[in-house]
């Protein structure tokens, strides 16, 4: 087998017994992306020199690093010391951090490669990554669809063999919709699992990173390297990290899975609705527990979610006036500077986000929406709380649909915001939730399963969907490219 | 008709932190610009803040100095402006649930205590500085992230005298806690002032004016003065009040219009989500509280009831805290409170603002003090040598014994020196003799004088006026 289509667990086997060296692996994966990036565009920053000078220094050295040699990529919203962050934004085109993430830093030590940043919708902000400032990322499927978003680069080099595993972050489902639109796995952790230090900020209180990877094993190993307290970011928990892989394998007899019945409604694609019954049906066989639930606020999640995250995004945005770094459009006045930056620095996405965030902020106004927006976010989380009083895991799809093709949704930005409607509730909730392929369409597009849990209990969630896995193909096709 | 002044201040405070309040970077004041700053407090994206925990212990030692209620649990918000000298786009601040609520602060004004309520006192960031060149401007970002306190008082404030008095008592406090040095020159503790007007006896508040740039103690009391006669001119010819922010001009001594309240800014402010909030145990407030200096007002009660001194000088004497423990330790070592209080009224206080130094860089140790107390009282040295010790021992550091030893300036007492003494002046001066014999007492001080200046001013007077009396009258 060609090395680059290697899984993460597979490719540290390998280089553990010396039947490939970093520098032979990485080789295999940029040349990878030389051959089919053309036509991906998953990245908007191929680390070609860096990579290879990384793999060369691993490879001269003796010590056993947990991800030694491995190349992954990283989107490129999280900050890599010396090497070019954009957010896949005009105003941060040639941004160059002076400092390293938090995650990255953890990657670094743990031995990793990085090959490449990662397309995404502008600052994280799109379910497609038709919002990216340089170019939409192909699904490797069918290039003609989107791969999601925003983490949609990220999902397509990892489906497209362009990198072992990759890093993604999630907002309102930017890790999950991403993966199941590509046929992925998709994890993203519990608010404060993994420390925010260095990821550019688009709503503080939702974003989280994650791992994107070829198997549930694998986002089991990154989610070792990457989660745990970190003392530069506050809202980061003190809650000890177990061994995210030591529950991989265990069989899932009486676990108890809630199915909420608002999931499976008006919207949903048939041939998703029928996969994801079949994936329940088959879990069901293995000994889980099903029952209907509901979450009654589901209904309320996308307005929540677009009052909250526009907020905090309209603020955490504002920094970006061409003062410091980043572009800066001359002009004769200060007010004068700071617009015309700001207009041509940002796109059409981004822009509508920062209005609809300042206006709910607004004097007269905050009561309204950022307020009851908060109180509902209580409500929704509650929901949850009192589901996983009955059941220890909720399973959902992903997505309504398949991946949609590209320039169908966006010129509508309310059909574009229901994409996210089943992966937003959780962000809004803290709570951590994978995808996992569960099947393809008639088309032969992914299909993904969503596998809710409680705040901090990735390993049940790793743990049924492990053992899905085990009982399915879904995760060993390829795309052909 | 009759007006009465309303005024409330907003104050703030520089804390003394050695490091930002969100990142470890100095606090150190007049370096090269810019070379204070990390990526935090620049604002560069994905960078977030970590809470200086010194800045929240600062602000509870304060909020329990007047009298506030510390709140268990406070919360972060952000104030969304944009301004070059703001990195973020938004200063982190504290809005709807701060961290000292409900407090008061004493002011004696014209010997009648007013009571000043204290509505809140907050943590936030400082901003940056721009500064603007002929041709450009440019941005210092030392600043930025320096932590701040900002107290809000009550509209309890009914003069500018009493302004004047309050923000004395505050920075005094500041002071006695080492929270905040409180120089308003140099803008480490700055004050705006709300001020409106309304009829005397009326209980409804007149529309208010804001008065920013008040950038000394003195200026307080003139801004507001300047600021109630422009109201005062106003509403008696007929004219209405707009809600404005104003300006000081102190060169001109006046304040100015800024801008209207239609042209005030939507902080649009919302909860920090960067920091989680904020919740203060009760055993850290009373660990803060142990460790707080005893305040003005405690020592205060002290010096006018216990150690018996006048309210002024008892108020003289507590303004800064390195005086009242200069005091209090010259007291301990045994010096009367009323003898070491006029020293340290007539000489310390007089020499340290001649010389101009801190009491902490003062040469003379409370123990000298009641070192040369003594050597008058055994009779070892007169009141006036002992001022010239004072001051030789404010020069050099030296012992006051050892000085008075090595000059020779222990008084004479003994009688045949001054017997000798007193023979020669007289024998010196035949004429003011026979006018002394003629009548002419008053001239007993002219002899006087003439033997203490023989004696280098060493002899006991008392001895000398004794000697010559019947010396003369013989």
């Amino acid at each position: 087998m060609e090395p680059y289509r290697l899984k993460l667990k597979e490719a540290l086997e390998a280089i553990k017994n010396s039947e490939l060296s970093p520098v032979e692996l990485t080789e295999a994966v940029l040349s990878r992306i030389e051959a089919v990036d053309e036509k991906v565009k998953a990245y908007v920053t191929v680390t070609k020199e860096h990579a290879l000078k990384r793999a060369h220094t691993l490879e001269g050295s003796n010590e056993a690093l947990p991800l030694k040699g491995i190349p992954l990529a990283i989107k490129d919203n999280l900050c890599t010391e010396g090497i070019r962050t954009t957010c896949s934004s005009r105003i941060l085109e040639n941004f160059v951090p002076p400092y390293e993430s938090t995650v990255t830093m953890r990657l670094l030590d743990a031995g990793y490669v990085l090959v490449g940043k990662t397309n995404l919708d502008e600052f994280a902000m799109g379910s497609s990554t038709e919002n990216s400032g340089f170019f939409t990322t192909r699904n490797p499927w069918d290039t003609e669809r989107v791969p999601g978003g925003s983490s949609g680069g990220s999902a397509a080099a990892v489906a497209a063999d362009e990198c072992i595993a990759a890093i993604g972050s999630d907002t309102g489902g930017s890790i999950r919709q991403p993966a199941s639109y590509c046929g992925v796995v998709g994890l993203k952790p519990t608010y404060g699992r993994v420390s925010r230090f260095g990821l550019v900020a688009f709503a503080s209180s939702l974003d989280q990173i994650g791992p994107i990877t070829k198997t549930v094993e694998d986002a089991a190993i990154l989610m070792n390297i990457i989660a745990g307290h970190d003392l530069r970011d506050s809202t980061s928990a003190e809650v000890e990290c177990p061994d995210f892989t030591s529950t991989l394998g265990r069989d899932i007899k009486g676990l108890r899975a809630g199915i909420p019945k608002e999931y499976f409604s008006e919207g949903l694609d048939s041939e998703v609705e029928e996969a994801v019954k079949k994936a329940v049906s088959v879990l069901e066989q293995e000994g889980l527990e099903v029952e209907e639930i509901s979450l009654p606020h589901t209904e309320y999640a996308v307005a929540t979610y677009y009052i909250l995250a526009t907020s905090e995004a309209s603020s955490n945005l504002a920094r970006y006036d061409g003062v410091k770094y980043g572009l800066r459009v001359e002009a004769k006045s200060l007010l004068d500077m700071y617009l015309e930056t700001r207009s041509k620095g940002f796109g059409q996405e981004v822009k509508r986000r920062i209005m609809l965030g300042t206006y709910a902020l607004s004097a007269g106004y905050y009561d309204a929406y950022y307020r009851k927006a908060q109180q509902v976010r209580t409500l929704i989380k509650r929901d949850f709380e009192d589901a996983f009083k009955r059941v220890d895991v909720i399973i959902t799809p992903t997505t309504p649909t398949v991946a949609f093709r590209i320039g169908e949704k966006i010129d509508d930005p309310l059909k574009m915001y229901l994409n996210d409607i089943y992966t937003i509730s959780v962000n809004l909730a803290g709570i951590p939730a994978i995808s996992v392929p569960c099947g393809f369409n008639s088309e032969g597009l992914p299909v993904g399963l969503q596998v809710i849990g409680r705040a901090f209990d990735e390993e049940t969630i790793l743990r049924v969907s492990h053992h899905y896995e085990q009982l399915t193909e879904w995760h060993k096709r390829r795309p052909e490219l | 008709m009759r007006y009465e002044a309303v005024i409330g201040l907003e104050i703030h405070a520089q804390l003394r932190t050695k490091t930002k309040i969100f990142c470890g970077c100095s606090t150190e004041f007049g370096s090269e610009p810019n070379s204070q700053t990390c990526p935090v407090c620049i604002g560069m994206p994905g960078v977030l803040p970590v809470l200086n925990k010194r800045v929240v212990e600062f602000a509870i030692k304060t909020g329990l100095a007047m009298n506030c209620r510390i709140s268990p649990y406070s919360r972060f918000a952000r104030k969304n402006y944009f301004y070059p000298d703001l990195p973020k786009g938004y200063q982190i601040s504290q809005y709807e649930l701060p961290i000292c609520e409900h407090g008061y602060v004493d002011i004696v004004v014209d010997g009648v205590k007013r009571r000043i309520g204290i509505t809140r006192i907050h943590m936030e960031e400082d901003a940056g500085k721009n500064i603007h060149e002929r041709d450009c401007s440019l941005v210092d970002l030392n600043r930025t992230g320096v932590p701040l306190l900002e107290i809000v008082t009550e509209p309890d404030i009914r003069s500018p005298k009493e302004a004047s008095a309050f923000m004395r008592k505050l920075r005094t406090i500041l002071r006695y806690l080492e929270v905040c040095d409180g120089n308003m020159e140099q803008g480490s503790l700055r004050c705006d002032a709300n001020v409106s007007l309304r009829p005397e006896g009326s209980e409804e508040f007149g529309t208010k004016t804001e008065i920013k740039n008040i950038n000394s103690f003195r200026f307080v009391e003139k801004a507001l003065e300047y600021e109630i006669k422009r109201q005062e001119k106003v509403l008696s010819e007929g004219g209405t009040i707009v809600q404005e922010t104003r300006l000081w001009d102190s060169e001109r001594g006046v304040t100015f219009s800024m801008r209207s309240k239609e042209e005030a800014h939507d902080y649009r402010y919302f909860p920090e989500p960067d920091l989680v909030p904020l919740v203060v145990k009760e055993d850290w407030i009373e660990e803060i509280k142990s460790s707080m200096p005893e305040l003005p007002d405690e020592k205060l009660k002290k010096y006018t009831e216990e150690f018996g001194l006048p309210q002024y000088d008892a108020e003289l004497l507590t303004e800064e805290r390195p005086i009242a423990e200069w005091f209090e330790e010259a007291v301990r070592l045994g010096g009367a409170p009323k003898e070491v209080s006029n020293w340290m009224m007539t000489e310390l206080l007089r020499l340290l603002n001649e010389n101009n130094i801190e009491i902490i860089s003062c040469r003379v140790t409370p123990e000298h003090l009641v070192k040369i107390i003594k050597l008058i009282e055994e009779g070892k040295i007169s009141r006036n040598i002992g001022k010239k010790v004072f001051a030789d021992v404010f020069q050099t550091g030296k012992d006051p014994e050892e000085i008075v030893k090595e000059k020779g300036l222990v008084q004479i007492s003994d009688t045949s020196e001054l017997q000798r003494l007193v023979e020669e002046v007289l024998k010196n001066n035949p004429k003011e003799v026979e006018r002394y014999r003629g009548g002419e007492q008053k001239l007993l001080g002219f002899f006087v004088g003439q033997v203490m200046k023989a004696s280098k001013g060493k002899a006991n007077p008392k001895a000398v006026n004794e000697l010559l009396r019947k010396k003369l009258s013989s």
